[in-house]
């Protein structure tokens, strides 16, 4: 299997098998088609997998996950660093004030905050000099913010690879920065954990194995949402003041607006364009492949529609978070200027991206010759319904997974049922092929189902819970 | 394997069908990404040629073990001085196409740019053929 080595990536995104009922709603949205389903349920192909989180949206049954690391972590370091987007304050209601949300944090046990997106002004100033000091290929250059279309990049688009930005995210930039700022307060380094509190599946997947460097600088990852709840819990008991640890100095007009739709391509003169969602990314990335836009020196990609506004572990809604960034924004200074903090723009570079290619049906070329013209072969046959109850998220996709070995003939619905016709089949031997890749009692009947007559909403009931009280 | 693509002129909104299946093809066989990017905006913008200039056109792509060969033969008013068409800036095309953002003059060049070898032929009033072959590894 060509994709063998690719295993190796780290991927935060993960199904839960006891909720999955491989209902195929996240092999139609996969941007990558790197879902399918194996024994009755979602499986992931590891090297196609951009973490993007689409399956995460799509699923209705909440079987996909991301792994974050435990908060009584935290508690292994004497000083306790919450490293957060800005995101994560302009989701909340408006009736809970900054302070409250900065006085949560620390009753959970962090000892200093910081928003993740300061001081700006070191990562701009650093793309603008990349931009004209290093970058010598064809215009435009890609941001490399967002970890997902640079994953996509890598996975899907690999000849743009060369276009991206070879600059870290802000999260590195604020841990370089509050580590300074420890180190100024005469703190160890060894005794300081920072945590990073992101939104996004594709973040945490680019900290546990970063794109073009060797080593993350954070800690550990806390899942947005689940601090969101903590807020929502406490927030109304504490009367909220901010306080010496509190990392807020560089908190800027740019910075805050960082991660939403055109938060980069603002600080950038030049043409510049902005856009957001997987969909329209993919769309413009093709675009850009086929030699089809115009001279745009900036290309700013979002996977997210309403960028970091609508991460996956967002728990607000994205355009009102939004539209409270954008409010939130206006008190705060334009970026102050990044003279004097040249030590901190060099932690920033990173090497070249590589691509890593992942749709060829071969890596012998020959090979691959004869696996296409046999799946296209395979095409003449299969119905083109895309219906996924094969378990690969189209009719082509199961044929290339045929020729790759990995799925039969009798894996389509619509040939078994030919080919009981023309009796060349028996029922019984159809219907345990259904089983195969469903799951033995897939078809028994079952009113816990969606929508069925005992539905008890999202995920399982525990045992001994007892669904009458519902 | 050989692909087929018709061509309508005048449609922008279908301009790019056959080098995105191109596209698709090539990457799934591993064709080298650079290889495939050059093939594409060859194809790209030969495509958006005849949906610039022709009535209708016909592509058809082979694709090899170690090359792309691919003619583009459209029923339109071809073109009186080949020379002349494949200097950078020179365009015949209508107020509204480069409105529409293309038609500035740099198409053939493009084309010949990025095709390994091409070859045009030409009859004013009947149409154009045009040969690109772009080989997977360099001679």
């Amino acid at each position: 299997m060509n994709q063998s080595n690719q295993l190796e990536l780290h991927h935060a995104i993960k199904i839960a098998p006891d909720k999955c009922r491989a209902c195929t709603h996240c092999l139609q949205v996969c941007p990558t088609e790197a879902i399918r389903i194996r024994n009755g349920k979602a499986t992931i192909i590891p090297g196609r997998c951009v973490d993007c989180g689409e399956c995460h949206r799509a699923c209705p049954y909440h079987a996909f996950y991301v792994e974050q690391d435990d908060l009584s972590r935290i508690f292994d370091y004497k000083y306790r660093v919450a490293l957060f987007p800005a995101v994560f304050v302009s989701q909340f209601p408006e009736n809970i004030s900054e302070e409250q949300i900065y006085s949560v944090l620390k009753q959970i046990g962090f000892t200093h905050t910081c928003e993740v997106e300061q001081p700006i002004s070191v990562l701009i100033d650093s793309i603008k000099d990349f931009a004209q000091n290093e970058y010598d290929s064809e215009s435009p250059i890609i941001s490399s913010f967002c970890p997902a279309t640079v994953r996509l990049i890598q996975v899907k688009y690999p000849a743009l690879t060369d276009h991206l930005v070879l600059r870290n995210a802000p999260h590195d930039l604020a841990a370089w920065y509050v580590r300074q700022r420890l180190a100024e307060e005469g703190i160890d380094p060894s005794d300081a954990g920072i945590f990073y509190i992101t939104p996004c599946a594709a973040k945490i997947a680019a900290v546990k194995s970063p794109v073009g460097e060797k080593k993350s600088i954070v800690d550990g990852i806390i899942n947005m949402s689940e601090i969101y709840n903590q807020v929502m819990a406490k927030a109304t008991g504490v009367t909220g003041n901010f306080h010496s640890c509190d990392c807020r100095n560089e908190i800027s007009r740019e910075g805050i607006l960082w991660s939403l739709p055109e938060g980069e391509k603002a600080a950038f003169e030049g043409k510049s364009l902005s856009v957001d969602g997987m969909h329209n990314v993919i769309r413009i990335l093709e675009r850009l492949e086929d030699g089809d836009l115009p001279d745009i020196d900036f290309l700013e990609l979002r996977a997210c529609e309403e960028g970091c506004a609508g991460g996956i572990m967002m728990t607000g809604n994205r355009f009102l978070t939004a539209d409270r960034q954008h409010s939130r924004a206006k008190n705060f200074p334009k970026a102050q200027s990044s003279v004097g903090m040249e030590d901190l723009a060099e932690k920033l570079r990173i090497a070249p991206v590589q691509p890593r290619p992942m749709v060829h049906l071969d890596t012998d070329m020959e090979k691959a010759f004869a696996k296409m013209e046999k799946a296209r072969s395979i095409m003449c046959h299969l119905p083109g319904i895309d219906c996924g109850a094969c378990g690969a998220p189209s009719c082509l996709a199961l044929a290339e997974d045929m020729v790759r070995h990995e799925a039969r003939m009798t894996d389509c619905i619509y040939i078994q049922q030919l080919w009981q016709k023309e009796g060349k089949i028996s029922a019984e031997k159809a219907f345990r092929n259904l089983e195969k890749r469903w799951g033995e009692n897939r078809f028994d009947m079952d009113c816990s189902k969606r929508g069925a007559k005992n539905d008890n909403g999202f995920g399982l009931m525990n045992e001994g819970e007892d669904a009458d009280l519902y | 394997m050989k692909l087929n693509f018709q061509v309508e002129g005048g449609n922008f909104a279908k301009a790019g069908v056959a080098s995105s299946e191109v596209k698709k093809v090539l990457k799934k066989l591993g064709v080298p990404p650079m290889v495939i990017r050059r093939i594409v905006v060859a194809l790209y913008e030969a495509e958006v040629n005849i949906v610039a200039h022709a009535q209708q056109g016909i592509i058809s792509v082979d694709v090899r073990h170690d090359k792309v060969e691919i003619e583009l033969r459209d029923k339109g008013p071809g073109i009186g001085d080949i020379s002349q068409a494949m200097q950078e800036g020179f365009s015949t095309a209508s107020e509204e196409v480069r409105a529409m953002g293309f038609g500035a003059g740099m198409g053939l060049p493009n084309i010949k740019k990025n095709a390994d070898e091409l070859n045009i032929e030409s009859k004013v009033g009947e149409g154009t053929t045009v040969h690109i072959t772009n080989y997977f590894a360099k001679p």
